[in-house]
């Protein structure tokens, strides 16, 4: 079958949708194990008490991350508003402005990253409010068409909202990560009153509440890096529609990933928006099921293949 | 008694569905609508600031080519006759018109290493460069949105929506030139010879 640009847009989407569910049901898993607990120690308020509150840990962070989340971002990268009177950065505002006619979109803001290392990432909520931050050191390093590549891979992470979901993920991660520290500290509780209450069931309950505040955050991160994956391919493809160059954003993949420092002024909590990872990692370029599962980004020879695919497939069906 | 009820019932909300679906549809077609036409507007605000620059340009390179006049001369008569242009077919002929002589300018500017190191000459070709690939994104974007606008009135069964409230489709934008679909790119950025 072959894979377009569409195609792999509309699989994307899908997939999103999953993960989103996935976490809720998480937290779910999480606050279930936790009354099965309470009700076998012979607490039972009638309401799952623990269930909800998970829940509602789980919506409060994502709405507290939503709404200051970008300017923490910005600031964690030292990032300057974009000056015109320097060339190479108004050649990049001029790319910015042409991406977001090509989008459709209101142009968002630009900053630079005093960082000698190639990097770009993007962040916001929404078309309405979004920032693209690039280094330094990709001003410099890139043509116009390469900076064009990056510049509309950035500008479909906004428009597809992905900006706004890795938010999310990540508060919902963080959320998990809290819960089953939380449950650690109230796991000798838990074992004395049900081996002094209730027999089998409570320690079936037990064991099961256990094994879920073990595995949640495990879980949770794994499946937040598969998001930022994700996107990474869906933000390539669909930054190749507006550009319908996809060879520009391959060969600026190839000089970022050609210099492989790590680019200090980004942290290590703004990885996952990074058009490459910023930590100079290894494991990113690995193949197999470890990295496959724990790198932020796909090896960057895939996401080249790719995108020459793409660049191949208009001209095989050109009459 | 009850059967007649039942099945009256079931009309009403078969019918309340209908209605609550043709109104979705409706709304959806008229804001495709109005996206064409903001499109189609995004390309001619960007023509204008095409207009604006020519001058400005002219100006700033006219001490130097002095031996040129006449490729100046033809620049200038080609953006005033494209802004002063009626209709569509009449200016997408005369901003092809433009299109070529400015290629012309700038290839002669080429000769002329004073320009090549001059800021604000730079500066302005910068910009003007920037400006046709603004043109160039924007003709896009009305193309894609005009083609989800009308396979929207196309399918199945929305058809029957665009024809009772009389959508109609829109046309892309081409490009008439042959010579001009050959050469996809122009670059026009004076980038310092190697």
């Amino acid at each position: 079958m072959p894979r377009n640009l569409y195609d792999q847009q509309k699989r994307n989407i899908a997939n999103t949708r999953m993960f989103i569910a996935g976490f809720v049901c998480l937290l779910a898993v999480m606050g279930l194990s936790t009354d099965g607990v309470l009700y076998a120690g012979g607490f039972s308020p009638g309401l799952p008490v623990a269930t909800l509150g998970a829940l509602c840990l789980g919506g409060l962070s994502a709405w507290w991350s939503l709404t200051g989340g970008d300017r923490a971002i910005l600031e964690s990268t030292n990032a300057a508003p974009l000056d015109r009177t320097d060339p190479s950065q108004r050649v990049l505002d001029n790319v910015v402005e042409e991406m977001a006619i090509a989008a459709g979109l209101p142009k968002p803001a630009v900053y630079v990253i005093p960082d000698a290392d190639p990097n770009a990432f993007a962040t916001g909520v929404g078309p309405e409010r979004a920032t693209i931050a690039v280094t330094r050191g990709l001003l410099e390093k890139l043509d116009r068409d390469e900076l064009q590549g990056v510049v509309s891979h950035e500008l479909s992470h906004v428009k597809n909202y992905d900006v706004r979901l890795m938010t999310v993920v990540a508060a919902l991660a963080g959320a998990i990560l809290l819960l089953s520290d939380w449950s650690r500290r109230g796991l000798r509780w838990g074992r004395r009153s049900s081996s002094e209450k209730s027999g089998g069931l409570g320690i079936l309950f037990v064991g099961l509440w256990i094994i879920s505040m073990l595995l949640a955050p495990i879980i949770a991160q794994i499946v937040s890096l598969a998001v930022s994956r994700e996107r990474e391919y869906l933000a390539d493809a669909s930054g190749a529609e507006l550009t319908r160059n996809p060879l520009g954003l391959a060969s600026a993949l190839e000089k970022i990933a050609a210099a492989i420092a790590p680019t200090p002024s980004i942290k290590r909590g703004v990885a996952h928006l990074c058009i490459e990872d910023p930590r100079g990692r290894a494991v990113n370029e690995r193949e197999g099921l470890f990295a496959n599962l724990f790198a932020t980004h796909p090896p960057v020879e895939k996401r080249i293949a790719a995108l020459r695919e793409m660049a191949y497939q208009p001209a095989a069906s050109r009459p | 008694m009850a059967f007649v009820g039942g099945c009256l019932t079931i009309l009403v909300v078969g019918a309340v569905f209908l209605a609550i679906w043709a109104i979705w549809r409706y709304n959806d077609l008229v804001s495709l609508r109005n996206q064409v036409a903001n499109g189609w507007k995004q390309i001619d605000v960007q023509l204008k600031r095409r207009h604006d620059l020519i001058p400005n340009l002219v100006a700033a390179v006219k001490g130097e080519m002095q031996f040129e006049q006449d490729t100046l001369e033809k620049v200038i008569q080609a953006r005033n006759a494209a802004a002063s242009a009626h209709g569509v077919a009449d200016a997408a002929g005369k901003e092809n018109a433009l299109t070529q002589t400015l290629g012309r300018l700038f290839a002669l500017a080429e000769n002329y290493p004073n320009l090549k190191a001059n800021e604000s000459v730079k500066s302005l070709m910068e910009e003007l460069s920037s400006t046709e690939n603004r043109i160039g994104f924007a003709r896009q974007f009305y193309n894609d949105i005009a083609t989800r606008y009308n396979t929207a009135q196309q399918i199945f069964p929305d058809n029957f929506i665009a024809q009772a409230f009389k959508f109609q489709p829109v046309e892309l934008f081409e490009i008439q030139d042959a010579a001009e679909r050959a050469v996809p790119k122009v670059d026009l950025s004076l980038r310092p010879s190697p």
